[in-house]
Parts: C-alpha cells; structure tokens; sequence
C-alpha cells in the first residue's frame, strides 16, 4: 500500500512532468533559442544551440526595425490596455453591484444583456460604421471604447457573483452613517471588491493586450500600431529575419508574464469564485 | 440572493423599508441609485447593440459604408452558393466542437491529476495555465514555425524515427485540425482551472463516504466527482464552445485560412469580405454567425442549466 501510493505520487508526477517539458516546455524554449540565433541559423528553424547568442543585438535591431514601430506599438498597447481596463472595472462593477442588491424590473433586462454579451459575435462592419459616424474610426480612443464594451459582459459575470459575499449590513451602516450611494460605491463597496478587481484586471488585460482581430478591423492604418498588428504585419513583410520577428515574440510575452508571476494566485482565486458559479 | 435583508430608511429608521416608490416620495434616495446602469448601458448600447441591430439590416444591402442598395437577401444566397464559404460554415462547426469537446476531456483528466497529490503538482499547475496568457498570435507563428513540413522541430524528430511527415498545415486535410490541436494546446489550461475549481468545492466527506463503502477510484470518479462536478463541465463546455465558433486569430495566424479554403470559418470568411470590400456580405457572414451561435448556445445552455438545477 505505501509503495503503491509513493510510486502514484513520485512516478506519475515524474512522467507528468517529463510530459510537460516536451508539450509546454519545448516551444517556449524553441522561441528564446530562436530569438537567440543570427537571421541564417533561425532561418533554418531547427531545435540547436545558436553558435553564436546575440541576444542584446536582435533586442536592438528589432526596436529600431521601422522607425521604433515597435515601442510605438507597445506605449499604444498599454494605453489601450490601461484605460479600457479601468473603464471595465469601473462601469462593470457598479453594474455587478446593482444587480446583487437591487430588486428592480431592470435586472432581468440587464441579465439578458449581459448573457447576449457574451454569446453573441460583435457585427464588426457595422461596429466600423458606428465609429465612422462618431469620427473615432482608426484612433485609439475608439478602439479603447470597443474593448472595454467587448469586457463588460465577462466583467460583470464576476463582479455579481462577487458581490454576493459582501454583507448588505455593511451598506446599511454606511447609509445610516450619512453616506451617499456614491460614498456607499466608491468607498466602501468597491474597495472590498478588491480580490474580483484584481481578477478582472488581470484576465482582461491580457485579453486586450493580446487582443489581435479588434486592432485588425478598428485600426487597419498605420498610425496607430499595436504589438499583436506589429508582429503579424511582420511576419508577412520580413520572411528573412526569423530571429528577429522570435525576438518580438518573445517580448510581447513578457508583459502578461510578469502579470502572471505576481498574480498568480488571485486569478486562480478569482476566476474560481467567479467562473463555476458564473 | 437574501430576500430578508432590511434597507433602513435613515429618514425614518422605525418604520419598516418600503418600496422604492415610497422612498423617492418622501425624497430618501435609494443607496442604489438606477442609474449606475447607465455608463455601462450607453457603452453596450452604442457600441454593441446598435451595430448588432444594424447588422441585420446591413446585411440585406450591398454596401460600401459610402452607399447602401437594398438587394433582399442576395447575400445569403451567395454565401451558400459559394463553395469556399459553405466549407467555411461546416468548418466552424468542426472546429468548434472538436475543441471544446477535447478541451471538456482533457481539462477534467489533467485538472484530476493536478488535484491529486502528486510530484511537482505546483510546476504542472503553472506550466499547463501559462498558454492561456501567451499571445494568440505569438502561438501561431511559434507553432508554424514547429510545424514546418520541411526544417520544422515536429518532422525532424518524426523522420528520425522513421515516421511519416505530414505537411501539418499545407495540407488541405490536415490544416484545419492542426489548428484546432494548437487552440486546444492553448486552451486547456482554463478548462483546466475551472474544473480544479470544481473538483475542489466537493465536500471531501463525499469520497470518504465512498471510500468506505469500498468504491475503487474508477466508481468514485464515476459516482462521485462527475456528477457533482457538472456546474464546472457546464462552465467549460459553454466557454470553449462560444470561442471556438467565433474563433479568428489563430486561424488567420497559421494559415490564412488556407490551403485554399480548407481552414476557413466563418469569422475568416467575414474578415475576407471585409478586406475585399464586400461590407453588405462580410456583414451577412456576421448575422449567418449570430444565428449559428445563438442556434447552438440557446439550447446547450438551457440543458446544461436544467441539469445542474435537477442535482
């Protein structure tokens, strides 16, 4: 009985992890060995060493590529990414709010919304002709107010299902204190909402970050490049320079990892609260 | 939701809280005032629901976004005319059920194993969620690359074993399910996260109980885990479904939906209109989606929801 239960424990998470290496592992080695090489050695796309690292150089090159088209690109992300973030927080939880608390007629519209949100595909064209009429088709801002709409249902989902742990004694405290339903919000519910707020900024902001078909349709010129539309538009203009479009993966990697490695657990956390009850 | 709570009126906290109606008389503001509906609902209004409604009469027209002429149902017609967009159609169907099928089947095995105590449980949680967060386009073009059917990593060591090579995504019966496999290998880890959710809310009194009336771990996992975990299968299998119908970027990403139309879908076929200018057709691909979608979700929901409110 216990060699069985050490050899399931050590046995079966050995080959798991040998599993792992192979199926997760090797591509994201295979993408910094390839970042790694010069463009001939990438070129051939094989799973070697690089003879010779030139890690710093390929990093240098590929900023400079364009005309810094690159960090361009990456500012314009984290724009896109900070500001749409916060209007989904914001508007998203004070909806999620009302409607854990606040029997009205309106709820059972509001949750249809939010269902129909998340089902049904955006109409793009139409979503083009709408922004064209607001004259903020192609700019940043309207790209910022497509995501944080595109958010708002997932958002939401959250944040109700959250709501539901905060005791309503605490709203009646607070109003019997003389708060304002916007004291009430802003002050006191929000800030509890804390751990669902980190849950949602981190998994919607890797989604708008990583996003690549809103960019394609709602900002189609040049002007106004994002890191996904830089690495697609340079796959196709520079077949040569392997290392270096590996190099830009590599870096619009980084981003969502460091958010991972210090959000780890909250998400696990969050999405748990959220996601099953959803 | 608490049906009992009592909303004091601070107005007049002895009396019993009326209806809203009653506080607005006596002037008392709600503390959950209507309209924090409205930024929310003016954003999902202009920017979703009015393109959507549009969208179904946009797509009776051919259009330039210049100038519109009404033309009935011509583009419907056209699109199951046209080969290459009715492989588009069945396409999205495959696609969309081989992966949240595989996603459905894999997460629960490997959210089994990371729940069980095993070696290095904390690396393999990690490892199988990060995909999740790589970009889609990063995935594509890493795997592209892999895949190659000449220099790639992939057919490299299948041809030092003396195995077939198969042109991953030139050839046309292959590229669509190579995509799906990649989308997959990105996936799983949210399917995988959801059900450890699940597995770990079950009482842990359940499988003691099962234990000791000497169920082995296949009855367990039959008897016990499964049907308690079905609010997670429910999670999972909506999630993944929605995506993998709509789903665009990987595709775009590894073939452009080629060879030929072989990988197409739907939403490629909508992004091909698009760029080629057909606006009144690229938005008919758009409504042929919304009922696709709708057609299947409706009812997937509604059984999953039954189900789970039978337990």
């Amino acid at each position: 009985m216990t060699f069985r239960r050490f050899a399931r424990k050590y046995l079966v998470g050995i080959i798991a992890i040998l599993v792992s290496v192979v199926v997760f592992l090797v591509p994201f080695i295979f993408v910094v060995l390839q970042a790694a090489k010069d463009p001939k050695e990438a070129g051939l796309m094989g799973f070697t060493l690089p003879s010779t690292w030139q890690v710093g150089q390929n990093f240098f090159e590929v900023i400079q590529t364009n005309n810094y088209q690159l960090l361009a690109a990456f500012i314009n992300s984290f724009i896109l990414t900070i500001v749409s973030v916060v209007i989904m927080v914001v508007f998203s939880a004070m909806v999620g709010y009302l409607l854990q608390r606040k029997r009205s007629k309106l709820n059972h519209v509001a949750n249809f919304f939010v269902l129909a949100g998340l089902i049904v595909p955006p109409a793009v064209v139409p979503t083009i002709w709408v922004l064209q009429g607001l004259g903020i088709f192609d700019t940043l801002p309207g790209m910022i107010l497509i995501e944080a709409t595109l958010g708002l249902s997932f958002s939401i989902l959250l944040f109700r299902a959250f709501v539901a742990t905060i005791p309503r004694e605490l709203d009646e405290a607070a109003v019997i204190d003389g708060a304002g339903p916007m004291r009430l919000f802003f002050r006191v519910i929000l800030p509890l909402l804390r751990p669902v707020v980190i849950t949602v900024v981190v998994v919607q902001a890797v989604a708008v970050f990583n996003d690549f078909t809103g960019p394609l349709y709602f900002l189609p010129s040049s002007d106004n490049p994002t890191v996904q539309l830089t690495l697609y538009n340079y796959q196709s203009q520079s077949v040569s320079q392997y290392n270096l479009l590996f190099m830009s993966i590599l870096l619009i990697t980084i981003p969502p990892l460091i958010m991972y490695i210090f959000f780890n657990r909250q998400i696990v956390a969050g999405m748990t609260s959220g996601a099953v009850k959803g | 939701m608490t049906t009992t709570a009592v909303r004091i009126d601070p107005a007049n906290p002895t009396k019993a809280p009326g209806r809203s109606r009653g506080d607005k008389r006596r002037g008392v503001r709600s503390p959950y005032p209507s309209w924090f509906y409205i930024p929310a609902g003016v954003l999902y209004l202009v920017f979703f629901a009015l393109p959507t409604f549009s969208s179904f009469y946009f797509a009776l027209t051919r259009w330039t976004l210049f100038s519109q002429q009404f033309i009935g149902l011509g583009n419907f017609v056209q699109f199951f005319q046209t080969p290459a967009l009715t492989q588009g159609f069945i396409n999205t169907l495959i696609y969309g059920f081989l992966t949240s099928a595989a996603k459905v089947v894999l997460g629960l095995a490997l959210a089994l194993l990371l729940t069980s105590p095993i070696f290095g449980r904390g690396y393999l949680r990690a490892v199988v969620f990060f995909p999740v967060l790589v970009s889609t386009v990063g995935v594509g073009l890493t795997f592209k690359s892999l895949l190659d059917p000449f220099h790639g990593v992939v057919n490299s060591v299948l041809g030092f074993f003396h195995l077939p090579q198969p042109g991953w995504y030139t050839d046309p019966h292959l590229a669509l399910l190579t995509v799906a496999g990649v989308d997959i290998w990105k996936g799983v880890g949210i399917a995988t996260l959801i059900f450890m959710a699940g597995i770990v809310a079950i009482p842990s009194e359940y499988f003691e109980a099962a234990r000791v009336d000497g169920a082995g771990s296949w009855n367990v996992f039959r008897n016990v885990t499964l049907p308690l975990v079905r609010p997670a299968m429910a999670t999972v299998i909506i999630l993944s479904l929605i995506g993998g119908l709509r789903s665009f970027d990987l595709i775009w990403a590894m073939t452009n939906g080629g060879p030929g139309f072989s990988s197409d879908v739907i939403a490629s076929v909508i992004y091909k209109q698009y760029q080629a200018g057909f606006f009144g057709l690229s938005t008919a691909g758009n409504v042929i989606l919304f009922i696709v979608v709708t057609a299947i979700m409706v009812p997937v929901q509604w059984l999953l929801n039954r189900r789970e409110a039978e337990l």
